[in-house]
């Protein structure tokens, strides 16, 4: 028992150290700024200009150089309309009728050669990316985000309007990605591949190919008091097991986001237990492609076959040790805002629970089509020579023997795989689909309207394609959600392109670096690292 | 053996020239193109963009036309654009080779030093213990791929020391420096050092049983004299043509060493330049290799007439 004396004393002690521990927790919340972020990089990306790439190996470097007109709150994990904040603008505005789009621009910002921001930049960085403007991208692979919009136009120096050509709400979650960021004129798109010139919080130091990248701290960032770091360094390590040592023996502050696969993160935090690490989906599908213009798969029973074999449950428990996503085309729920509810999505022939029942029904579509036990079809499922598209395709072949397909797998080096798809060179694909943002319109148009280069199996529904427009141009969510769903719906029904599952990756970083936010519906969008910060 | 040295170097020129020849066209069999990859990561072709940047970058021109172009600009030490940063080759290429260069030297000096003392020691105590112990070593030495070895080299430094000993590219202390370019020669060295080991160590067993080191003996040489001085010179051709023959062969092993040690050498770069099908880096490093290779192989054969006095090239 304390003494009263004792206990006067101990309760003394316990009111002053309290206000005091309180300021040292305040203390440690307070960014701080300097060092630098020591980050190691999968790859060495083909150049340094964002809109002329088509893979986050390019945005996770050199979004921190850039600013959008607008941006994903960088601090939300989820990107959502209502999360969307100003960046180079200062404010937007719809029209009455849907059409126009104004943005307000901010005044004062000045791109890193000193040059000041104007609206012309913003003309000049859509007009190239429409295709309009006489200085040409060597590469365009987002032209088609623009096709509603009809002209951008500027009033004054501080104002761009985007005229469309139809309503489009969704324009603004393009505008938002990781993948629009704002050029400057006055710089080249060949000076922008190598040397590029941004407005943000980071300035491009150097990139040596194959070695690293280098940023340094924009001193004249228009938002005072940031970036919090001096730098980021990326040293390209291609190795990844080399690349994840390092991390662990503290040689880098946080490995390559959503890079760290489920077994590899159990193992850095065996062997770091104080590392902070995060699984989160990447918006990623694993799908097959199907030559439905040719025999055997000119058959939709036999499509409908394969799509009823596949048992998405294996797949994600083997290769993600159960921490994948099953789904449609659109990124599964919670974290996935256009995801079909779970009773819709298992009414689709093929993603119900019984496999077996599935199976059965499949070997008598497989029979009815002309084969069986006796006669089995042998087909070449092709894929690309890298291992998250290798794995998924050889638990395929072992899954297509339960209705009496015989696959070979058929890997093809990575400069051949487009060329042999656009030739319809093979039978069955087995592909990655990536999604910069989490909207119907960039996957929709994308990979399943009729024309488009991405839709590589060359699906085409006419009547499908006006409930694309028809969900594009609605304003009321939920009424636009209901839409969603049910082409995401027919477009599972019609094999267009059958959806494996939805991957996840991990994300892993020291217990001293804050501020960091992995999206969960994108891997495009969260890396302007402005005010991330290092508590050491 | 001046008229013999001269017709050499006239033939190195004829190989390279055909070396050339072969890197070029072969290069082009290869399917894909440096457009074709830029269009893959955008995930479609686009058909006129496609033509527009093969027209940008010259490959869309004959064949012949492309390798006089890049002979005649080589000639005069205009090495030509890599496709991929659009940086002058030579700008992309020199800044990697010193760093190969000490890789590959450690690794032959590594080779020499331990695989010959090694295989002397093996030799002159055959049967023993001794013996069987370094031919389990030079065994192990054969069959450990050199990534494996040097992942458990990463490995330990990790478990052990709390450290990666991967590339530094501004080593300020001798631990820095050991840890930057020993330790993956190490790696290297390894499996060339068994093999090193081996062939002296079969040379010096039949040079040991010739008759001048019996009459050496009898003379009352001592061991170490007989060991060194009267067999060793006379068993080290075969090895030089080993360590030779290993130079050429050591780019093979020096591009998973630079990898898994994350060396930014001409090694690694040359396998990535190959992925992207960067014309440009890749025929000049090829090039490179195979001037280093020939070079390589005259040298070899200068030295035999220099350690063994009864060789001379006639002219």
């Amino acid at each position: 028992m304390l003494s009263a004396r004792a206990f006067a004393a101990t309760a003394l002690l316990l009111a002053l150290s309290l206000p005091a521990a309180s300021t040292a927790a305040q203390a440690a919340d307070q960014p701080k700024s300097g060092g630098i972020l020591r980050m190691y990089h999968r790859d060495s990306p083909g150049s340094a200009s964002i809109h002329e790439g088509a893979t986050y190996s390019l945005n996770v470097p050199f979004m921190p150089i850039f600013n959008n007109l607008v941006i994903y709150d960088q601090h939300i994990a989820q990107n959502s309309l209502d999360d969307i904040r100003p960046e180079l603008a200062e404010s937007w505005a719809w029209s009455a009728d849907k059409k126009t789009l104004t943005f307000k621009l901010r005044q004062g910002v000045k791109w890193h050669d000193g040059k000041p921001f104007t609206s012309a930049d913003v003309k000049c960085t859509f007009d190239m990316l429409m295709g309009k403007s006489q200085q040409k991208f060597r590469q365009n692979p987002r032209k088609s985000w623009y096709e509603q919009v009809d002209e951008v136009v500027t009033s004054g120096d501080f104002e761009a309007s985007f005229k469309l050509k139809r309503p489009q709400p969704s324009l603004l979650a393009l505008l938002a990605s990781g993948y629009t960021p704002v050029y400057p004129c006055h710089v080249s798109p060949a000076e922008m591949r190598t040397h590029p010139i941004g407005t943000g919080p980071f300035k491009f130091v150097e990139f040596k190919a194959n070695e690293s990248i280098k940023l340094t701290k924009n001193p004249d960032y228009w938002k005072k008091g940031l970036p919090y770091l001096d730098g980021i360094e990326y040293t390209i390590i291609t190795n990844r097991s080399t690349a994840i040592l390092a991390f662990v023996a503290g040689k880098f502050d946080i490995t390559f986001p959503t890079e760290v696969t489920i077994p590899l993160v159990k193992d850095v935090k065996q062997q770091a237990p104080n590392a902070v690490c995060v699984i989160a989906p990447l918006n990623v599908s694993t799908n097959i492609i199907i030559n439905s213009s040719a025999p055997p798969f000119d058959s939709i029973d036999i499509r409908r076959a394969l799509a009823l074999t596949l048992d998405r449950k294996a797949f994600i428990q083997i290769m993600f040790e159960g921490q994948a996503d099953a789904g449609g085309t659109m990124q599964p729920a919670p974290d996935g805002l256009w995801a079909m509810p779970k009773e819709m999505l298992e009414s689709i022939p093929g993603y119900g629970p019984d496999i077996n029942a599935n199976r059965e029904e499949a070997k008598k579509l497989m029979q009815k089509a002309g084969y069986g036990p006796d006669k089995h079809l042998a087909v070449k499922v092709s894929t690309r020579n890298i291992p998250i598209y290798r794995d998924p395709a050889v638990i395929l072949i072992d899954q297509l023997k339960s209705i009496y397909i015989d696959g070979e797998l058929d890997v093809v080096d990575t400069a051949q795989w487009f060329p042999k798809v656009a030739r319809k060179d093979y039978a069955l694909g087995l592909n990655l689909t990536g999604n910069a943002v989490d909207d119907p319109d960039q996957s929709f148009y994308e990979n399943y309207a009729c024309g488009s280069e991405r839709n590589y199996t060359n699906y085409c529904n006419k009547d499908i394609e006006k409930l694309f427009d028809q969900q594009s141009q609605e304003a009321d969510l939920a009424k636009r959600k209901k839409l969603v769903w049910d082409i995401d719906k027919k477009l599972q029904e019609d094999v267009a392109r059958p959806i494996i599952f939805h991957g996840r990756g991990g994300t892993c970083w020291q217990p001293y670096v804050k501020g960091v936010t992995v999206m969960t519906n994108s891997s495009y969008n969260g890396y302007r690292y402005e005010d991330v910060w290092m508590d050491k | 053996m001046f008229g013999y040295i001269v017709r050499r170097l006239g033939l190195m020129i004829v190989t390279l020239f055909g070396i050339s020849i072969v890197i070029f066209f072969l290069l082009r069999v290869v399917p894909g193109n440096i457009v074709d990859i830029l269009f893959d990561a955008a995930g479609f072709v686009d058909p006129a963009d496609k033509a527009s940047l093969e027209r940008e970058l010259g490959i869309d021109q004959p064949l012949v036309l492309q390798y006089l172009h890049w002979i005649g600009g080589l000639l005069h030490g205009d090495l030509g654009y890599s496709y991929v940063s659009e940086k002058p080759a030579l700008e992309e290429i020199l800044p990697r080779i010193p760093i190969t260069a000490r890789l590959a030297a450690f690794a032959l000096l590594f080779s020499a030093s331990i695989g010959i003392p090694l295989g002397v020691l093996s030799a002159v105590n055959q049967g023993s213990k001794l013996d069987y112990a370094l031919r389990v070593v030079s065994l192990s030495g054969l069959s450990l791929p050199s990534f494996w070895l040097g992942l458990l080299i990463l490995m330990a430094g990790v478990a052990m020391f709390g450290s990666i000993p991967i590339f530094n590219p501004n080593p300020k202390t001798f631990g820095e420096m050991f840890s930057t370019y020993c330790l993956p020669s190490l790696a290297v060295a390894f499996r060339s050092s068994a093999l090193t080991m081996r062939i002296t160590r079969s040379s010096m067993l039949e040079i040991l049983r010739q008759d001048y080191i019996r009459t050496a003996r009898a003379k009352g040489a001592s061991e170490a004299s007989v060991n060194f001085h009267h067999a060793l010179k006379n068993a080290i051709l075969p090895v030089i043509t080993v360590v030779g023959i290993e130079a050429a062969f050591l780019i093979g092993g020096l591009i998973v060493t630079e990898t898994v040690f994350n060396v930014p050498g001409i090694a690694r770069f040359l396998v990535e330049a190959i992925r992207w099908r960067d014309y440009p880096i890749v025929q000049n490093l090829v090039m490179f290799i195979a001037v280093v290779v020939v070079s390589t192989n005259f040298i070899v054969d200068m030295l035999y007439a220099v350690f063994d006095p009864r060789i001379r090239y006639s002219d």
